[in-house]
Protein backbone atom coordinates (compact mmCIF):
# COMPACT_ATOMS: atom_id res chain seq x y z
CA UNK A 1 0.00 0.00 0.00
CA UNK A 2 1.10 3.50 -0.72
CA UNK A 3 -0.44 6.90 -0.40
CA UNK A 4 2.20 8.56 -2.56
CA UNK A 5 0.82 9.59 -5.89
CA UNK A 6 3.20 10.08 -8.83
CA UNK A 7 4.32 13.70 -9.31
CA UNK A 8 1.78 15.37 -11.56
CA UNK A 9 -1.13 13.36 -10.15
CA UNK A 10 -3.07 15.06 -7.39
CA UNK A 11 -6.33 14.95 -5.56
CA UNK A 12 -8.08 18.00 -6.86
CA UNK A 13 -11.54 19.30 -5.94
CA UNK A 14 -14.21 19.12 -8.64
CA UNK A 15 -17.57 20.49 -7.54
CA UNK A 16 -16.54 20.05 -3.93
CA UNK A 17 -15.32 16.44 -4.25
CA UNK A 18 -11.64 15.53 -4.26
CA UNK A 19 -10.80 13.35 -7.24
CA UNK A 20 -7.65 12.04 -8.87
CA UNK A 21 -6.55 14.47 -11.55
CA UNK A 22 -3.79 15.32 -14.00
CA UNK A 23 -3.12 18.42 -16.06
CA UNK A 24 -3.73 18.26 -19.82
CA UNK A 25 -6.28 18.60 -22.61
CA UNK A 26 -9.57 16.84 -21.79
CA UNK A 27 -10.15 13.61 -23.71
CA UNK A 28 -13.35 11.79 -22.76
CA UNK A 29 -15.70 14.42 -21.44
CA UNK A 30 -14.24 14.30 -17.92
CA UNK A 31 -14.83 17.28 -15.59
CA UNK A 32 -12.14 19.94 -15.69
CA UNK A 33 -11.07 22.78 -13.45
CA UNK A 34 -8.60 25.11 -15.10
CA UNK A 35 -5.81 22.83 -16.39
CA UNK A 36 -6.86 19.96 -14.15
CA UNK A 37 -8.89 17.08 -15.53
CA UNK A 38 -10.50 14.45 -13.35
CA UNK A 39 -9.22 10.88 -13.75
CA UNK A 40 -12.21 8.55 -13.57
CA UNK A 41 -11.24 5.26 -11.87
CA UNK A 42 -14.36 3.51 -13.19
CA UNK A 43 -13.12 4.09 -16.72
CA UNK A 44 -9.47 3.39 -16.06
CA UNK A 45 -7.84 0.37 -14.43
CA UNK A 46 -4.66 2.27 -13.62
CA UNK A 47 -6.82 5.01 -12.11
CA UNK A 48 -8.49 2.33 -9.96
CA UNK A 49 -5.11 0.94 -8.90
CA UNK A 50 -4.06 4.42 -7.75
CA UNK A 51 -7.38 4.98 -5.97
CA UNK A 52 -6.85 1.69 -4.15
CA UNK A 53 -3.42 2.95 -3.10
CA UNK A 54 -1.51 0.13 -4.73
CA UNK A 55 2.20 0.80 -4.78
CA UNK A 56 2.70 1.31 -8.51
CA UNK A 57 6.24 2.67 -8.18
CA UNK A 58 5.31 5.41 -10.65
CA UNK A 59 7.16 8.62 -9.88
CA UNK A 60 6.02 10.96 -12.62
CA UNK A 61 8.13 13.62 -14.30
CA UNK A 62 9.70 14.13 -17.71
CA UNK A 63 12.31 11.42 -17.21
CA UNK A 64 9.89 8.60 -16.60
CA UNK A 65 9.33 6.38 -19.65
CA UNK A 66 6.24 4.22 -20.07
CA UNK A 67 5.10 1.55 -22.51
CA UNK A 68 1.31 1.29 -22.53
CA UNK A 69 -0.26 -1.84 -24.05
CA UNK A 70 -3.92 -1.73 -25.09
CA UNK A 71 -4.27 2.05 -25.27
CA UNK A 72 -7.71 1.98 -26.97
CA UNK A 73 -8.91 5.53 -27.59
CA UNK A 74 -6.51 6.91 -25.01
CA UNK A 75 -8.60 7.36 -21.87
CA UNK A 76 -5.92 6.17 -19.46
CA UNK A 77 -2.80 6.72 -21.51
CA UNK A 78 -3.71 10.40 -21.82
CA UNK A 79 -3.43 10.75 -18.05
CA UNK A 80 -0.16 8.80 -18.08
CA UNK A 81 1.27 11.12 -20.73
CA UNK A 82 0.12 14.07 -18.62
CA UNK A 83 2.25 13.09 -15.62
CA UNK A 84 5.06 10.96 -17.13
CA UNK A 85 7.70 11.56 -19.80
CA UNK A 86 7.97 9.67 -23.13
CA UNK A 87 4.96 7.35 -23.36
CA UNK A 88 4.55 4.71 -26.06
CA UNK A 89 0.93 3.70 -26.70
CA UNK A 90 0.28 0.40 -28.47
CA UNK A 91 -3.21 -0.43 -29.76
CA UNK A 92 -4.16 -2.89 -32.47
CA UNK A 93 -7.74 -1.92 -33.36
CA UNK A 94 -8.00 0.77 -36.02
CA UNK A 95 -11.15 2.59 -34.87
CA UNK A 96 -10.07 3.43 -31.33
CA UNK A 97 -6.59 4.23 -32.64
CA UNK A 98 -8.15 7.06 -34.63
CA UNK A 99 -9.21 8.67 -31.32
CA UNK A 100 -5.86 7.92 -29.83
CA UNK A 101 -4.31 10.08 -32.55
CA UNK A 102 -6.43 12.99 -31.44
CA UNK A 103 -5.40 12.47 -27.84
CA UNK A 104 -1.75 12.34 -28.88
CA UNK A 105 -1.96 15.45 -31.06
CA UNK A 106 -1.82 17.75 -28.02
CA UNK A 107 0.71 15.56 -26.17
CA UNK A 108 4.15 15.80 -27.78
CA UNK A 109 5.61 12.95 -25.70
CA UNK A 110 2.81 10.48 -26.43
CA UNK A 111 3.70 8.17 -29.31
CA UNK A 112 0.79 6.21 -30.83
CA UNK A 113 1.50 2.87 -32.51
CA UNK A 114 -0.96 0.64 -34.35
CA UNK A 115 0.53 -2.72 -33.47
CA UNK A 116 -0.19 -6.09 -31.89
CA UNK A 117 1.18 -6.36 -28.35
CA UNK A 118 1.76 -10.08 -28.92
CA UNK A 119 4.35 -9.15 -31.57
CA UNK A 120 6.87 -6.85 -29.87
CA UNK A 121 9.35 -7.29 -32.73
CA UNK A 122 7.03 -5.09 -34.83
CA UNK A 123 7.64 -2.11 -32.54
CA UNK A 124 10.98 -2.80 -30.85
CA UNK A 125 12.63 -0.63 -33.54
CA UNK A 126 10.60 2.32 -32.18
CA UNK A 127 10.05 1.73 -28.46
CA UNK A 128 13.21 2.31 -26.43
CA UNK A 129 14.72 -0.21 -24.03
CA UNK A 130 14.66 0.11 -20.24
CA UNK A 131 11.30 1.78 -19.81
CA UNK A 132 10.38 2.51 -16.19
CA UNK A 133 6.90 1.04 -16.41
CA UNK A 134 4.77 -1.15 -18.61
CA UNK A 135 1.07 -0.56 -18.16
CA UNK A 136 -1.00 -3.35 -19.66
CA UNK A 137 -4.76 -3.42 -20.20
CA UNK A 138 -5.38 -5.53 -23.29
CA UNK A 139 -8.51 -7.39 -22.17
CA UNK A 140 -7.86 -10.26 -24.52
CA UNK A 141 -6.96 -13.94 -24.25
CA UNK A 142 -3.35 -14.60 -23.32
CA UNK A 143 -2.79 -11.62 -21.04
CA UNK A 144 0.13 -13.29 -19.24
CA UNK A 145 1.87 -14.04 -22.52
CA UNK A 146 1.61 -10.40 -23.57
CA UNK A 147 3.32 -9.39 -20.32
CA UNK A 148 6.07 -11.98 -20.80
CA UNK A 149 6.67 -11.02 -24.44
CA UNK A 150 7.07 -7.37 -23.49
CA UNK A 151 9.46 -8.01 -20.60
CA UNK A 152 12.30 -7.11 -23.01
CA UNK A 153 11.34 -3.41 -22.84
CA UNK A 154 11.33 -3.12 -19.07
CA UNK A 155 14.24 -1.84 -16.99
CA UNK A 156 15.46 -4.34 -14.39
CA UNK A 157 14.11 -2.11 -11.62
CA UNK A 158 11.00 -1.20 -13.63
CA UNK A 159 7.40 -2.12 -12.86
CA UNK A 160 4.74 -4.05 -14.68
CA UNK A 161 1.31 -2.60 -13.86
CA UNK A 162 -1.16 -5.11 -15.15
CA UNK A 163 -4.95 -5.29 -15.17
CA UNK A 164 -6.16 -8.84 -15.73
CA UNK A 165 -9.70 -9.26 -16.97
CA UNK A 166 -10.94 -12.72 -16.02
CA UNK A 167 -13.69 -12.87 -18.59
CA UNK A 168 -11.23 -12.27 -21.44
CA UNK A 169 -9.48 -15.54 -20.60
CA UNK A 170 -12.54 -17.66 -19.99
CA UNK A 171 -16.09 -16.47 -19.33
CA UNK A 172 -17.16 -19.73 -17.77
CA UNK A 173 -14.46 -20.12 -15.11
CA UNK A 174 -14.34 -18.68 -11.63
CA UNK A 175 -12.33 -15.45 -11.87
CA UNK A 176 -10.16 -16.51 -8.92
CA UNK A 177 -9.03 -19.61 -10.84
CA UNK A 178 -8.25 -17.53 -13.90
CA UNK A 179 -6.21 -15.08 -11.82
CA UNK A 180 -4.27 -17.94 -10.22
CA UNK A 181 -3.34 -19.30 -13.65
CA UNK A 182 -2.29 -15.94 -15.00
CA UNK A 183 -0.20 -15.27 -11.91
CA UNK A 184 1.50 -18.63 -12.17
CA UNK A 185 2.38 -17.93 -15.80
CA UNK A 186 3.73 -14.48 -14.93
CA UNK A 187 6.03 -15.94 -12.27
CA UNK A 188 8.28 -17.29 -15.02
CA UNK A 189 9.72 -13.82 -15.58
CA UNK A 190 8.19 -11.54 -13.00
CA UNK A 191 8.13 -11.32 -9.26
CA UNK A 192 4.65 -10.30 -8.14
CA UNK A 193 4.80 -7.55 -5.53
CA UNK A 194 1.16 -6.78 -4.94
CA UNK A 195 -2.28 -7.75 -6.22
CA UNK A 196 -5.70 -6.33 -5.55
CA UNK A 197 -9.17 -6.96 -6.90
CA UNK A 198 -10.43 -3.85 -8.67
CA UNK A 199 -14.02 -4.92 -7.96
CA UNK A 200 -15.10 -1.58 -6.59
CA UNK A 201 -14.45 -0.02 -10.01
CA UNK A 202 -14.16 -2.91 -12.48
CA UNK A 203 -15.96 -6.24 -12.12
CA UNK A 204 -13.78 -9.37 -12.31
CA UNK A 205 -10.49 -7.56 -12.75
CA UNK A 206 -7.28 -8.09 -10.84
CA UNK A 207 -4.66 -5.36 -10.52
CA UNK A 208 -1.08 -6.62 -10.40
CA UNK A 209 2.20 -4.85 -9.62
CA UNK A 210 5.27 -6.89 -10.55
CA UNK A 211 8.96 -6.45 -11.26
CA UNK A 212 11.17 -8.42 -13.62
CA UNK A 213 13.18 -11.26 -12.12
CA UNK A 214 16.87 -10.66 -12.51
CA UNK A 215 18.18 -12.89 -15.28
CA UNK B 1 25.62 -6.26 -31.01
CA UNK B 2 27.99 -3.41 -31.82
CA UNK B 3 26.74 0.14 -31.65
CA UNK B 4 26.57 0.55 -35.40
CA UNK B 5 24.78 -2.75 -35.89
CA UNK B 6 22.36 -1.71 -33.17
CA UNK B 7 21.76 1.64 -34.79
CA UNK B 8 20.79 0.17 -38.13
CA UNK B 9 17.94 -1.64 -36.41
CA UNK B 10 16.36 1.63 -35.22
CA UNK B 11 13.47 3.15 -37.15
CA UNK B 12 15.55 6.28 -37.94
CA UNK B 13 18.49 4.42 -39.52
CA UNK B 14 17.54 5.12 -43.13
CA UNK B 15 15.41 8.17 -42.59
CA UNK B 16 16.51 11.50 -43.99
CA UNK B 17 16.03 14.18 -41.29
CA UNK B 18 14.93 16.62 -44.03
CA UNK B 19 11.83 14.57 -44.54
CA UNK B 20 10.40 15.99 -41.36
CA UNK B 21 9.78 19.34 -42.97
CA UNK B 22 6.15 19.25 -43.92
CA UNK B 23 5.33 16.02 -42.15
CA UNK B 24 3.35 18.10 -39.72
CA UNK B 25 1.19 19.74 -42.38
CA UNK B 26 0.41 16.42 -43.89
CA UNK B 27 -0.47 15.18 -40.47
CA UNK B 28 -3.12 17.82 -40.06
CA UNK B 29 -4.49 17.50 -43.56
CA UNK B 30 -6.62 14.89 -45.23
CA UNK B 31 -5.63 11.49 -43.94
CA UNK B 32 -5.49 10.22 -47.51
CA UNK B 33 -2.37 12.28 -48.13
CA UNK B 34 -0.57 10.41 -45.41
CA UNK B 35 -0.80 7.17 -47.32
CA UNK B 36 2.17 7.87 -49.57
CA UNK B 37 5.37 5.90 -49.32
CA UNK B 38 7.42 8.44 -47.40
CA UNK B 39 10.36 6.66 -45.86
CA UNK B 40 9.44 7.88 -42.36
CA UNK B 41 6.03 6.25 -42.47
CA UNK B 42 7.43 3.08 -44.02
CA UNK B 43 10.25 2.91 -41.48
CA UNK B 44 7.83 3.04 -38.55
CA UNK B 45 5.24 0.73 -40.07
CA UNK B 46 7.43 -1.92 -41.60
CA UNK B 47 10.57 -1.95 -39.53
CA UNK B 48 11.23 -4.92 -37.24
CA UNK B 49 13.80 -5.94 -34.72
CA UNK B 50 13.83 -8.42 -31.86
CA UNK B 51 15.56 -6.33 -29.23
CA UNK B 52 14.84 -2.75 -28.26
CA UNK B 53 17.80 -0.38 -27.74
CA UNK B 54 18.35 3.00 -26.21
CA UNK B 55 17.10 4.64 -29.41
CA UNK B 56 17.17 8.26 -28.19
CA UNK B 57 20.88 8.04 -27.33
CA UNK B 58 21.78 6.13 -30.49
CA UNK B 59 19.89 8.63 -32.64
CA UNK B 60 21.75 11.56 -31.12
CA UNK B 61 25.13 9.75 -31.51
CA UNK B 62 24.17 9.07 -35.09
CA UNK B 63 23.43 12.77 -35.63
CA UNK B 64 19.87 11.98 -36.60
CA UNK B 65 18.80 14.56 -34.01
CA UNK B 66 20.70 17.27 -32.14
CA UNK B 67 19.54 16.17 -28.72
CA UNK B 68 17.05 13.93 -27.00
CA UNK B 69 14.27 16.53 -27.10
CA UNK B 70 14.68 16.94 -30.85
CA UNK B 71 14.66 13.16 -31.23
CA UNK B 72 11.36 12.85 -29.36
CA UNK B 73 9.85 15.67 -31.42
CA UNK B 74 10.68 13.74 -34.57
CA UNK B 75 9.47 10.49 -33.10
CA UNK B 76 6.14 12.17 -32.36
CA UNK B 77 5.77 13.43 -35.93
CA UNK B 78 6.79 10.05 -37.29
CA UNK B 79 4.49 7.91 -35.14
CA UNK B 80 1.55 10.27 -35.71
CA UNK B 81 1.98 10.17 -39.50
CA UNK B 82 2.60 6.42 -39.61
CA UNK B 83 -0.32 5.54 -37.34
CA UNK B 84 -2.66 7.86 -39.21
CA UNK B 85 -1.71 6.20 -42.48
CA UNK B 86 -2.09 2.72 -41.01
CA UNK B 87 -5.48 3.49 -39.46
CA UNK B 88 -6.83 4.98 -42.68
CA UNK B 89 -5.64 2.05 -44.70
CA UNK B 90 -7.01 -0.57 -42.33
CA UNK B 91 -10.39 1.10 -42.08
CA UNK B 92 -10.70 1.47 -45.84
CA UNK B 93 -9.77 -2.18 -46.29
CA UNK B 94 -12.44 -3.26 -43.78
CA UNK B 95 -15.08 -1.11 -45.49
CA UNK B 96 -14.26 -2.54 -48.88
CA UNK B 97 -14.60 -6.10 -47.64
CA UNK B 98 -18.02 -5.29 -46.27
CA UNK B 99 -19.14 -3.51 -49.42
CA UNK B 100 -18.19 -6.49 -51.60
CA UNK B 101 -19.82 -8.93 -49.20
CA UNK B 102 -23.17 -7.14 -49.08
CA UNK B 103 -23.22 -6.68 -52.85
CA UNK B 104 -22.41 -10.34 -53.39
CA UNK B 105 -25.15 -11.24 -50.91
CA UNK B 106 -27.73 -9.19 -52.82
CA UNK B 107 -26.57 -10.66 -56.15
CA UNK B 108 -26.87 -14.21 -54.81
CA UNK B 109 -30.33 -13.57 -53.37
CA UNK B 110 -31.61 -11.90 -56.51
CA UNK B 111 -30.14 -14.57 -58.79
CA UNK B 112 -31.51 -17.36 -56.60
CA UNK B 113 -34.97 -15.83 -56.80
CA UNK B 114 -34.83 -15.27 -60.54
CA UNK B 115 -33.63 -18.81 -61.19
CA UNK B 116 -36.27 -20.16 -58.83
CA UNK B 117 -38.93 -18.42 -60.93
CA UNK B 118 -37.50 -19.99 -64.06
CA UNK B 119 -37.39 -23.37 -62.32
CA UNK B 120 -41.02 -23.15 -61.21
CA UNK B 121 -42.16 -22.22 -64.68
CA UNK B 122 -40.25 -25.15 -66.17
CA UNK B 123 -41.31 -27.64 -63.51
CA UNK B 124 -44.94 -26.56 -64.08
CA UNK B 125 -44.75 -28.02 -67.59
CA UNK B 126 -44.08 -31.55 -66.30
CA UNK B 127 -45.92 -31.41 -62.96
CA UNK B 128 -49.14 -29.51 -62.21
CA UNK B 129 -48.32 -29.63 -58.45
CA UNK B 130 -45.06 -27.66 -58.67
CA UNK B 131 -44.63 -25.28 -55.76
CA UNK B 132 -43.14 -21.81 -55.79
CA UNK B 133 -39.86 -20.03 -55.12
CA UNK B 134 -36.65 -21.11 -53.44
CA UNK B 135 -38.52 -23.33 -50.99
CA UNK B 136 -39.82 -25.41 -53.91
CA UNK B 137 -36.26 -25.67 -55.23
CA UNK B 138 -35.25 -27.03 -51.82
CA UNK B 139 -38.02 -29.64 -51.83
CA UNK B 140 -36.96 -30.79 -55.26
CA UNK B 141 -33.27 -30.89 -54.43
CA UNK B 142 -33.88 -32.82 -51.20
CA UNK B 143 -36.23 -35.23 -52.93
CA UNK B 144 -39.17 -34.18 -50.73
CA UNK B 145 -41.11 -33.44 -53.88
CA UNK B 146 -41.01 -35.81 -56.81
CA UNK B 147 -41.89 -34.50 -60.22
CA UNK B 148 -44.64 -36.39 -62.01
CA UNK B 149 -42.30 -37.05 -64.83
CA UNK B 150 -38.71 -37.29 -63.70
CA UNK B 151 -36.41 -34.63 -65.23
CA UNK B 152 -32.68 -34.64 -64.64
CA UNK B 153 -32.02 -31.04 -65.83
CA UNK B 154 -34.84 -29.61 -63.69
CA UNK B 155 -33.52 -31.30 -60.54
CA UNK B 156 -30.01 -30.14 -61.32
CA UNK B 157 -31.21 -26.56 -61.74
CA UNK B 158 -33.00 -26.85 -58.38
CA UNK B 159 -29.70 -27.83 -56.76
CA UNK B 160 -28.03 -24.76 -58.26
CA UNK B 161 -30.80 -22.54 -56.83
CA UNK B 162 -30.33 -24.06 -53.38
CA UNK B 163 -26.56 -23.56 -53.52
CA UNK B 164 -27.04 -19.91 -54.39
CA UNK B 165 -29.58 -19.39 -51.63
CA UNK B 166 -27.20 -21.05 -49.13
CA UNK B 167 -24.36 -18.87 -50.32
CA UNK B 168 -26.56 -15.80 -49.83
CA UNK B 169 -27.35 -16.96 -46.27
CA UNK B 170 -23.64 -17.43 -45.48
CA UNK B 171 -22.87 -13.99 -46.84
CA UNK B 172 -25.67 -12.51 -44.76
CA UNK B 173 -24.17 -14.10 -41.67
CA UNK B 174 -20.77 -12.64 -42.53
CA UNK B 175 -22.31 -9.18 -43.01
CA UNK B 176 -24.20 -9.47 -39.72
CA UNK B 177 -21.01 -10.38 -37.91
CA UNK B 178 -18.75 -7.86 -39.65
CA UNK B 179 -20.84 -4.68 -39.75
CA UNK B 180 -20.90 -4.13 -35.96
CA UNK B 181 -17.08 -4.23 -35.81
CA UNK B 182 -16.82 -1.62 -38.56
CA UNK B 183 -19.77 0.60 -37.66
CA UNK B 184 -21.08 -0.40 -34.21
CA UNK B 185 -23.58 2.43 -33.82
CA UNK B 186 -24.89 2.41 -37.37
CA UNK B 187 -25.31 -1.36 -37.15
CA UNK B 188 -27.21 -1.08 -33.87
CA UNK B 189 -29.55 1.63 -35.12
CA UNK B 190 -30.16 0.41 -38.66
CA UNK B 191 -29.58 -3.31 -38.21
CA UNK B 192 -26.37 -4.76 -39.63
CA UNK B 193 -27.64 -5.52 -43.13
CA UNK B 194 -29.29 -2.17 -43.75
CA UNK B 195 -26.19 -0.48 -42.31
CA UNK B 196 -23.98 -2.43 -44.70
CA UNK B 197 -26.21 -1.50 -47.65
CA UNK B 198 -26.00 2.18 -46.75
CA UNK B 199 -22.21 1.92 -46.53
CA UNK B 200 -22.15 0.11 -49.85
CA UNK B 201 -24.38 2.65 -51.61
CA UNK B 202 -22.44 5.62 -50.23
CA UNK B 203 -19.09 4.04 -51.11
CA UNK B 204 -17.71 3.60 -47.59
CA UNK B 205 -18.34 4.49 -43.96
CA UNK B 206 -16.51 7.79 -44.34
CA UNK B 207 -18.85 8.69 -47.20
CA UNK B 208 -21.93 7.97 -45.08
CA UNK B 209 -20.42 10.07 -42.27
CA UNK B 210 -19.88 13.00 -44.60
CA UNK B 211 -23.31 13.04 -46.22
CA UNK B 212 -26.08 15.30 -44.92
CA UNK B 213 -28.95 13.33 -43.40
CA UNK B 214 -31.27 14.41 -46.24
CA UNK B 215 -29.04 12.48 -48.63
CA UNK B 216 -29.03 9.43 -46.38
CA UNK B 217 -32.82 9.55 -46.39
CA UNK B 218 -32.94 9.02 -50.18
CA UNK B 219 -29.90 6.76 -50.60
CA UNK B 220 -31.01 3.88 -52.76
CA UNK B 221 -33.94 5.75 -54.27
CA UNK B 222 -32.14 5.72 -57.64
CA UNK B 223 -32.03 1.93 -57.60
CA UNK B 224 -35.70 1.83 -56.81
CA UNK B 225 -36.31 4.21 -59.69
CA UNK B 226 -34.60 1.85 -62.13
CA UNK B 227 -36.57 -1.06 -60.75
CA UNK B 228 -39.71 0.98 -61.26
CA UNK B 229 -38.76 1.79 -64.86
CA UNK B 230 -38.19 -1.91 -65.49
CA UNK B 231 -41.67 -2.49 -64.16
CA UNK B 232 -40.72 -4.34 -60.97
CA UNK B 233 -41.57 -1.78 -58.37
CA UNK B 234 -43.90 1.06 -57.48
CA UNK B 235 -42.76 4.62 -57.99
CA UNK B 236 -40.00 5.35 -55.48
CA UNK B 237 -40.21 8.30 -53.17
CA UNK B 238 -37.89 6.88 -50.64
CA UNK B 239 -34.54 5.41 -50.14
CA UNK B 240 -33.37 2.26 -48.46
CA UNK B 241 -34.24 3.44 -44.98
CA UNK B 242 -37.94 2.95 -45.70
CA UNK B 243 -37.40 -0.72 -44.87
CA UNK B 244 -36.34 0.32 -41.34
CA UNK B 245 -38.82 -0.99 -38.76
CA UNK B 246 -39.29 2.46 -37.29
CA UNK B 247 -40.46 3.76 -40.66
CA UNK B 248 -42.49 0.74 -41.73
CA UNK B 249 -44.11 0.52 -38.34
CA UNK B 250 -45.30 4.11 -38.49
CA UNK B 251 -48.66 5.22 -39.87
CA UNK B 252 -48.29 6.25 -43.52
CA UNK B 253 -49.24 9.86 -42.70
CA UNK B 254 -46.22 10.16 -40.45
CA UNK B 255 -43.74 8.04 -42.38
CA UNK B 256 -42.02 11.09 -43.80
CA UNK B 257 -41.29 12.40 -40.29
CA UNK B 258 -40.18 8.96 -39.15
CA UNK B 259 -37.84 8.65 -42.12
CA UNK B 260 -36.36 12.06 -41.39
CA UNK B 261 -35.82 11.13 -37.74
CA UNK B 262 -34.22 7.80 -38.66
CA UNK B 263 -31.98 9.41 -41.29
CA UNK B 264 -30.89 12.06 -38.79
CA UNK B 265 -29.91 9.51 -36.14
CA UNK B 266 -28.21 7.20 -38.64
CA UNK B 267 -26.18 10.12 -39.83
CA UNK B 268 -25.01 10.86 -36.29
CA UNK B 269 -24.30 7.16 -35.71
CA UNK B 270 -22.16 7.00 -38.86
CA UNK B 271 -20.18 10.04 -37.74
CA UNK B 272 -19.54 8.57 -34.30
CA UNK B 273 -18.47 5.30 -35.92
CA UNK B 274 -16.15 6.99 -38.35
CA UNK B 275 -14.56 9.55 -36.08
CA UNK B 276 -14.41 7.70 -32.78
CA UNK B 277 -15.62 4.14 -33.14
CA UNK B 278 -17.02 4.18 -29.63
CA UNK B 279 -20.38 2.53 -29.09
CA UNK B 280 -22.94 5.00 -27.74
CA UNK B 281 -26.04 3.13 -26.58
CA UNK B 282 -27.80 6.40 -25.78
CA UNK B 283 -28.31 6.89 -29.55
CA UNK B 284 -30.62 3.85 -29.61
CA UNK B 285 -32.71 5.29 -26.80
CA UNK B 286 -32.90 8.70 -28.44
CA UNK B 287 -34.16 7.25 -31.71
CA UNK B 288 -36.69 5.04 -29.95
CA UNK B 289 -38.00 8.02 -28.01
CA UNK B 290 -38.25 10.17 -31.14
CA UNK B 291 -40.15 7.48 -33.02
CA UNK B 292 -42.48 6.94 -30.10
CA UNK B 293 -43.37 10.64 -30.14
CA UNK B 294 -44.03 10.55 -33.86
CA UNK B 295 -46.13 7.41 -33.64
CA UNK B 296 -48.12 8.86 -30.75
CA UNK B 297 -49.38 11.61 -33.06
CA UNK B 298 -51.33 9.15 -35.21
CA UNK B 299 -52.38 7.07 -32.26
CA UNK B 300 -54.13 10.14 -30.81
CA UNK B 301 -56.32 10.71 -33.84
CA UNK B 302 -56.42 7.10 -34.93
CA UNK B 303 -59.91 7.43 -36.41
CA UNK B 304 -58.53 9.46 -39.30
CA UNK B 305 -57.96 6.23 -41.17
CA UNK B 306 -55.07 5.69 -43.51
CA UNK B 307 -56.27 7.85 -46.33
CA UNK B 308 -53.62 8.91 -48.77
CA UNK B 309 -50.98 6.77 -47.17
CA UNK B 310 -50.82 3.88 -49.58
CA UNK B 311 -48.74 5.73 -52.12
CA UNK B 312 -45.93 5.70 -49.59
CA UNK B 313 -45.27 2.03 -50.21
C1 LIG C 1 -10.12 -2.57 -22.00
S1 LIG C 1 -9.54 -1.81 -23.47
C2 LIG C 1 -8.31 -0.69 -22.92
C3 LIG C 1 -8.81 0.57 -22.28
C4 LIG C 1 -7.66 1.53 -22.02
N1 LIG C 1 -6.54 0.86 -21.44
C5 LIG C 1 -8.06 2.70 -21.15
O1 LIG C 1 -8.15 2.51 -19.94
O2 LIG C 1 -8.23 3.76 -21.69
C6 LIG C 1 -8.56 -3.06 -24.22
C7 LIG C 1 -7.89 -2.64 -25.51
O3 LIG C 1 -6.85 -3.54 -25.80
C8 LIG C 1 -6.79 -3.72 -27.19
N2 LIG C 1 -6.10 -4.97 -27.47
C9 LIG C 1 -6.55 -6.22 -27.29
N3 LIG C 1 -5.62 -7.11 -27.67
C10 LIG C 1 -4.53 -6.39 -28.09
C11 LIG C 1 -3.26 -6.74 -28.60
N4 LIG C 1 -2.91 -8.01 -28.76
N5 LIG C 1 -2.43 -5.75 -28.93
C12 LIG C 1 -2.77 -4.46 -28.76
N6 LIG C 1 -3.97 -4.08 -28.29
C13 LIG C 1 -4.85 -5.02 -27.95
C14 LIG C 1 -8.25 -3.70 -27.61
O4 LIG C 1 -8.37 -3.36 -28.98
C15 LIG C 1 -8.84 -2.64 -26.69
O5 LIG C 1 -8.82 -1.38 -27.30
Amino acid sequence: MSDDLPAGVERHPFDGTDRLATRGDPVYGEPTDGDWRAWNPTRSKLGAMLELEMDTGLEGGDEETVLYLGAASGTTVSHVADFAGPTYAVEFAARPARDLLETAASRPRLFPLLADARKPATYAHVVESNVDAIVQDVATRGQARVALENRRFLADDGRLLLAIKARSEDVTRDPEDVFADVRAELEAEYEILETSRLEQYHADHLGVVARPRSQ
Amino acid sequence: MTDSAARTAGWFADVDPDEFDGLDDRDAGDARDARDGSTVVTAIREGQTETPQDWPTLAVDDEFADDEAAYYDRLHDATMAATRAAVTEREAADDRQLVHAVRAMDDCERTANELAERLVEWAGTVDPDAGTGVSFARELARGDHELESESEPITSLAERVVDLADEAADLREFVERQTPTIAPNLAALAGPVLAARLISLAGGLEDVAKKPSGTIQVLGAEDALFAHLRGHAPSPKHGLIYVHDAVRGTHPDERGSAARAVAGKLSIAARVDHYSGERKPELDAELAERIETIQARTAEDGDRGDSGGETDE
